[in-house]
């Protein structure tokens, strides 16, 4: 179906959905010719090797177009939390909608507007960030960019403290079946500023089939820190394919959480590029399927330079006949001596169904290096299981609980309380309460 | 409280227990010790239901109850508690919840409300002292990253904040310095009451120094071999088990 996303990108080339200044087409004009030319993935791709994209690549997609006026706040209020204060910019089937949108008094120094605006109003900012992180060299990040034209920006100038969190939060309605939306999200963080953005994924219509294709990148300048929050939780009769490009620059803290629930296929790419030395990285995930849903996390970290720490925890449980994929790479260039990487991959499985295809790849130039990695895939422990048990605790109960603490144990990584609390309240109610 | 007639308990192909009797009434205390593998720990297990031994024979009365009839959560709701010897690191729920959750399943099976969060922390705030603990160790995962005697140590919180009718101890003092010993010891002898039982299984003699036993029982090869007062303990102490699995070879 490659051609019908090229027929749609010439019919909307001169419309106002794709407009914007003049450096922005040529840019997405490459990433549309490259995707003719590559189109989906096909299955010899040792990238997408284990990622059922059929459904995509067979689909006819529509253009998502908005829809916001139906949407009430209240209907909303689920999916919004922490403090009042946050500024939250909300997609309503993949278009911003500045109704439903809060932007609260923001410090001197730090803009956040929706992309469309943004490349109305702030053009030479956008030029030099966007789209110049972010490789097109995977298909879908190729499609994205060729139609990028909704999104959020965020952008904290030095030494800027952005207290309150940014909320991107996408939201889906029934009228998103059939139709795929391409966000596309920016988030610049000067040098020693700090900054924390959330982004969700969600969804006012379970069992709508529609596809959600981001990209966000994220340049971290040096003694910056980012704590970056992903919430995904689509319809999971949904696709959700994103990419997440993190560039990071001396002395800076990059801190991501990814929660993974929804999608029948979830796949999320983070890559994050070491630039400098004295880095630290922290890449945590939890993914919990149930049903024949598939999460699929590819992660990217490329240690260029020496002196720098990365670690890394994802984990994920799995019930019914869902799957989870995990690929880690771990890159250190030859110069990137007195790494630290750490990767590790935990799989509980909840049911005799369920399946998990874990892969660290780790790829090291650099003789002087700490590397370590590890993956297992289990099942509750017995032992633990009992000694709740001889507590008292009822056997489902106690499964429950330890299923909790299992994923808690990665939550609690989350450094901001709010955030913690409503990730909490999330996997609880997933789980089905204690 | 207790009548364990004829006992017998396997791991796999493997019997363990081969015919134990044992009658514990409210108010005693009594002491289970033998060599290791003679099947002290197992009795223990046994009685609180663990799902990696089959009992294969005999019977046990809790309180009129057919104790092996019920599941370690209804066994732990009528009351039998077992202090764990190695016990079980809960990373990602902190001590004070997973405490909590027990103590409210307790008492949800014998009808009583549920407690809230601040009504529980009243409570503990009292339990602690039985251990001579701070607050602050509440607030951390459930045995994770606690020393040994740390773990131990909450082995006896928890027996203080759901008060067991049938506390089992095994090997409470291994691993125990001397004063994580007296701190575990005292513990428990605070928690003894004339309608309360209690079984301390162990090796050594040591912690009955603290915790003084009405009888005791020797264990050897799965069977109660000896049964004596407190001054048998001593004579273990100072004889060891081999004169008494050497009397115990010759007479079978």
């Amino acid at each position: 179906m490659t051609e019908a996303f090229v027929q749609e990108f010439e019919a909307r080339a001169g419309t106002a959905t794709a407009e914007g200044p003049e450096w922005l087409e040529p840019i997405r004009r490459a990433a549309m010719e490259r995707f003719a030319r590559t189109g989906f993935p096909g299955p010899r791709d040792e990238e997408w090797r284990f990622t059922p994209i059929g459904p995509i690549a067979q689909g006819t997609w529509r253009p998502a177009t908005g829809g916001a006026g139906e949407v009430t706040r209240e209907q909303l209020a689920p999916f919004v939390f922490g403090h009042a204060d946050w500024t939250t910019l909300v997609f309503v089937n993949g278009v911003y909608s500045e109704s439903l949108s809060s932007i609260a008094a923001l410090p001197a120094g730090v803009r956040v507007a929706s992309l469309a605006d943004a490349l109305r109003s702030d053009g030479a900012f956008l030029e030099a960030h966007l789209g110049r992180y972010a490789p097109v060299s995977s298909p879908f990040t190729a499609l994205n960019t060729a139609f990028m034209a909704e999104g959020g920006v965020v952008h904290v100038t030095a030494n800027v403290d952005l207290s309150a969190p940014v909320h991107l939060l996408y939201v889906t309605t029934a009228d998103a079946g059939g139709t795929v939306a391409h966000p596309r999200n920016l988030i610049v963080v000067g040098r020693g500023a700090r900054a924390s953005v959330i982004k969700s994924y969600v969804t006012l219509a379970p069992g709508q089939g529609y596809w959600t294709n981001p990209v966000t990148e994220v340049a971290v300048a040096a003694g910056a820190w980012v704590e970056h929050t992903r919430i995904q939780r689509e319809s999971e009769s949904a696709q959700h394919v994103g990419l997440t490009h993190v560039e990071q620059q001396r002395d800076s803290h990059y801190r991501s959480f990814s929660l993974a629930m929804g999608g029948a296929l979830a796949r999320h790419n983070l890559h994050v590029r070491l630039n400098d030395e004295n880095i630290e990285t922290l890449m945590y995930g939890l993914y919990v399927t149930r049903g024949e849903q598939v999460a699929d996390n590819h992660t990217a970290i490329y240690h260029d330079q020496p002196n720098c720490r990365s670690w890394e925890v994802y984990k994920g449980i799995l019930d019914g006949r869902s799957r989870a994929v995990f690929n880690g790479k771990v890159f250190v260039k030859h110069e990137a001596q007195k790494t630290d990487a750490k990767q590790t991959n935990r799989n509980l499985l909840l049911s005799d169904g369920a399946r998990v295809d874990t892969k660290p790849q780790l790829e090291i130039f650099a003789d002087d290096v700490k590397c370590t990695h590890g993956a297992t895939v289990g099942r509750l422990d017995e032992g633990a299981r009992f000694y709740a048990r001889s507590r008292g605790i009822p056997a489902a109960a106690a499964d429950r609980l330890l299923t909790y603490a299992f994923a808690a144990e990665v939550v609690d990584e989350v450094s901001l309380a709010p955030v913690r609390a409503e990730l909490d309240r999330l996997v609880l109610g997933r789980l089905g309460g204690l | 409280m207790l009548e364990i007639r004829d006992l017998r308990a396997s791991a796999g192909d493997k019997e363990i227990l081969r015919g134990i009797d044992l009658t514990v009434n409210a108010g005693e205390v009594h002491a289970v010790m033998g060599p290791n593998g003679s099947g002290k720990s197992t009795l223990a297990q046994v009685l609180a239901g663990h799902p990696a031994y089959q009992v294969t024979g005999g019977s046990v009365l809790y309180r009129g109850q057919d104790l092996l009839d019920l599941e370690p959560e209804e066994r732990a709701q009528a009351g039998v508690f077992l202090a764990f010897q190695y016990p079980v690191e809960i990373p990602g729920v902190t001590n004070a919840y997973f405490l909590r959750a027990a103590y409210n399943e307790i008492r949800k099976a014998r009808g009583q409300e549920e407690v809230d969060s601040m009504d529980f922390l009243d409570l503990l705030e009292e339990k602690l002292k039985v251990v001579e603990w701070e607050p602050e160790i509440m607030s951390r995962a459930v045995n994770s990253g606690f020393s040994g005697g740390e773990k131990k140590r909450n082995e006896i919180l928890q027996m203080a904040v759901l008060e067991p009718r049938l506390a089992i101890l095994d090997e409470t003092d291994s691993g125990l310095d001397i004063d994580a010993l007296r701190i575990v010891a005292a513990g428990v002898n605070k928690l003894r009451r004339p309608d309360n039982a209690t079984i301390v299984v162990t090796h050594y003699q040591r912690l009955l120094n603290y915790i003084v036993p009405d009888y005791v029982h020797v264990l050897s090869s799965g069977r109660i071999v000896k049964s004596g007062g407190k001054e048998l303990a001593l004579e273990l102490e100072a004889r060891g088990y081999e004169w008494l699995e050497d009397a115990v070879g010759a007479a079978s």
